[in-house]
């Protein structure tokens, strides 16, 4: 099988999770499969990182370059090209950077490409056999992805294990003089933080979370009584702040806030990815939903099929009664 | 400003219950419920908004069958001038590349400044605007959600990044970019406004008008095949709390005193 390069993504130095998650991925391709990590940026950030590194990795390729220090992902397309030898696999995450990076990075290398990755099992010749899913995880499917001439995959954060033995004692090769062209018809300017909302979700023990089953903005009342009579807060899902309905500081999940209550009670929400990968901790997951196959109740802790819009003043009532 | 969107016509996530075929190789498709991807009606408010601002036009394009007219029908609806539909047998079975290849045929075939996707369809790859990008040789943002026109050259974009902060970049005309859902309150589209658009003329193109190879952008071309669908068996899954509501809430409320809820 064909040598296996990670892209591993940090911040100011400290790599991503998804860096311990890759070998289990590589494994799963190909247990004698040979797996580089390559890390781009600058300084002692970069050098940090890559000490990380070579805990897990035997082999760490470093790009160092002050065009580097933000990860524009039009710019690392480039170095990659320049620096993974023709035929390879690439596994990025599948993340806002890798959905950035990866599908252009696929048409460069002339490689076969898939995304969001949650399981592989195994080769067929030079196919690789990958589990994702479809339908905001409705559904899942198995793909093959021919890599004769080389593929890009993007694994999706948390879906594999973590590696936690750090003694692999890898070293580190430094490829900065091989990175290229560093010049970009897109430029970084700066990172808008996220603005702070008058209600912090984040420091509730008991979170009462709705989703688009909620269905009206009018609506939002009843699980606001909901929360009021067990001492809780409203958070939600990305469509109710894509309606504007609550503000975007109550949104759970990976463009939102991570949250890491004692207990989360979703309403009316199907459990996407991004929406489940907000939520933290181990909590203890109610789910009410009116679709008995929702994705959700493959997560929760306590399922409930029915119509939230009559359950939850039902439920708010008889704790009101308590 | 000229702008081509990008849209598809996808199962509805919020009207259906997915089920497997009998064979258990496919979903069941009778009666599922279609709509354009929630995506695509974000990218196709934010061109129109740019075009009422700088003028220009917006052309929304889809490869898809002929069912797939309808979506084109309701974004112009929406307000987009054109259509177009590229449909051909040997689209068939096309992985993302090969759409991203019939998609830059077309393309290559006018002048645009901007072209737009979304962020993501119903197959959750968010692939076809970076394969796009990279065959025209473009400049690519993904999951913009503000977009800012700073001149005929160049525009700001703000790309959504983990934790809800905003990445600024300052980008080339022409360019591609995939659209995030919030960048917009896509407008509503009503009957009357299907209506007016309903005898519109939309061109349909197949691979021989397009100049594209079969054996490349359709399935004989594709790296990536789906070959089956299926539904996993995740742990234990949730425990179900069954009976009339009262009974429910009954255990719910036990069960929330226990961990805490109350
Ligand atoms: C890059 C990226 C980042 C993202 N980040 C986030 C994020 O941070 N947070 C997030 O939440 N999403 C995020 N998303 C969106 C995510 O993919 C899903 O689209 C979203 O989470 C779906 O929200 P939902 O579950 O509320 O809606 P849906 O998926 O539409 O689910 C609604 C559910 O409600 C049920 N329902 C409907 N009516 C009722 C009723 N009356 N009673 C009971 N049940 C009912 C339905 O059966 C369905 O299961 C992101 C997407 C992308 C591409």
């Amino acid at each position: 099988m064909a040598d296996i390069f990670a892209y591993v993504p940090h911040k100011v130095g400290v790599v991503e999770d998804i860096a311990y998650e890759y070998p289990d991925a590589a494994a799963k391709i190909d247990t004698g499969a040979a797996v580089t990590a390559i890390v781009t940026g600058t300084g002692a950030d970069l050098d940090k990182a890559c000490e990380t590194l070579t805990g897990y990795y035997k082999e760490v390729i470093k790009v160092d370059q002050a065009e580097l220090s933000y990860p524009n992902a039009e710019i690392i397309r480039k170095v990659l090209v320049n620096i993974v030898p023709a035929g390879a696999i690439v596994l990025a995450p599948h993340d806002t950077f890798g959905m950035d990076l990866a599908p252009g990075l696929s048409v460069k290398m002339d490689a076969g490409y898939a995304a969001d990755i949650v399981d592989i099992e195994g080769t067929d010749g030079s196919d690789l056999k990958l589990v994702r899913q479809e339908l905001g995880g409705a559904v899942s499917t198995h793909v093959t992805c021919d890599s004769s001439s080389g593929a890009v995959l993007t694994i999706r954060p948390g879906a594999f294990t973590p590696a936690e033995d750090a003694s692999a004692g890898g070293s580190v090769t430094d490829k900065s003089g091989d990175a290229g062209d560093l010049s970009s018809k897109r430029t970084f300017v700066e990172v808008v933080e996220a603005e702070v909302g008058d209600v912090d979700i984040t420091k509730s023990d008991v979170l009462v979370s709705i989703g688009r089953g909620i269905e009206d903005e009018e609506n939002i009342e009843v699980a606001q009584e909901l929360a009021d009579a067990m001492g809780a807060v409203v958070s939600c899902s990305r469509p109710i702040v894509d309606a504007k309905w609550l503000e975007k500081s109550r949104q759970v999940g990976t463009s939102g806030q991570t949250v890491k209550p004692k207990v989360y009670l979703a309403m009316g929400i199907s459990g996407s990815f991004q929406h489940m990968g907000g939520v933290k901790g181990n909590p203890f997951i109610v789910a009410v939903n009116k679709n008995a196959k929702a994705p959700i109740f493959q997560v929760a802790d306590v399922g409930i099929v029915e119509d939230i819009l009559d359950f939850m003043p039902e439920l708010t009532e008889a704790i009101e009664d308590l | 400003m000229e702008i081509l969107v990008c849209v598809k016509r996808v199962p509805d996530t919020a009207e259906n219950e997915f089920e497997l075929n009998s064979d258990g190789n496919d979903l069941d498709r009778d009666d599922l419920v279609y709509s354009v991807n929630e995506w695509d009606n974000y990218a196709v408010e934010e061109a129109i908004q740019i075009v009422d601002d700088k003028g220009g036009n917006v052309t929304v394009v889809t490869v898809g069958d002929d069912e797939s007219e309808e979506v084109l029908r309701r974004e112009m609806a929406m307000g987009a001038n054109n259509g177009v539909l590229l449909s051909d047998d040997a689209f068939e079975g096309a992985d993302g590349k090969g759409i991203a290849g019939i998609l830059k045929a077309e393309i290559e075939s006018g002048k645009y400044d901007l072209i737009l996707t979304g962020a993501q369809a119903d197959e959750g790859a968010g692939q076809v605007g970076g394969m796009l990008a990279a065959m025209l040789d473009l400049p690519y943002a993904s999951l913009v959600n503000k977009i800012e026109v700073i001149d005929d050259s160049k525009i700001s974009v703000g790309r959504e990044i983990e934790g809800g902060n905003q990445e600024m970049n300052e980008i080339e005309l022409p360019c591609v970019l995939s659209i995030q859902t919030g960048i917009n309150e896509p407008r509503y589209v009503g009957i009357r406004g299907i209506r007016k658009v309903a005898s519109v003329e939309i061109p349909v193109k197949g691979a021989s008008d397009l100049g594209v190879d079969p054996a490349v952008v359709g399935a004989d071309g594709a790296k990536t095949k789906r070959v089956d669908y299926f539904v996993p068996e995740l742990g234990d899954g949730a425990e179900m709390l069954e009976g009339s509501t009262e009974e429910i809430i009954e255990k719910l409320i036990e069960k929330l005193k226990a961990k805490g809820g109350l």
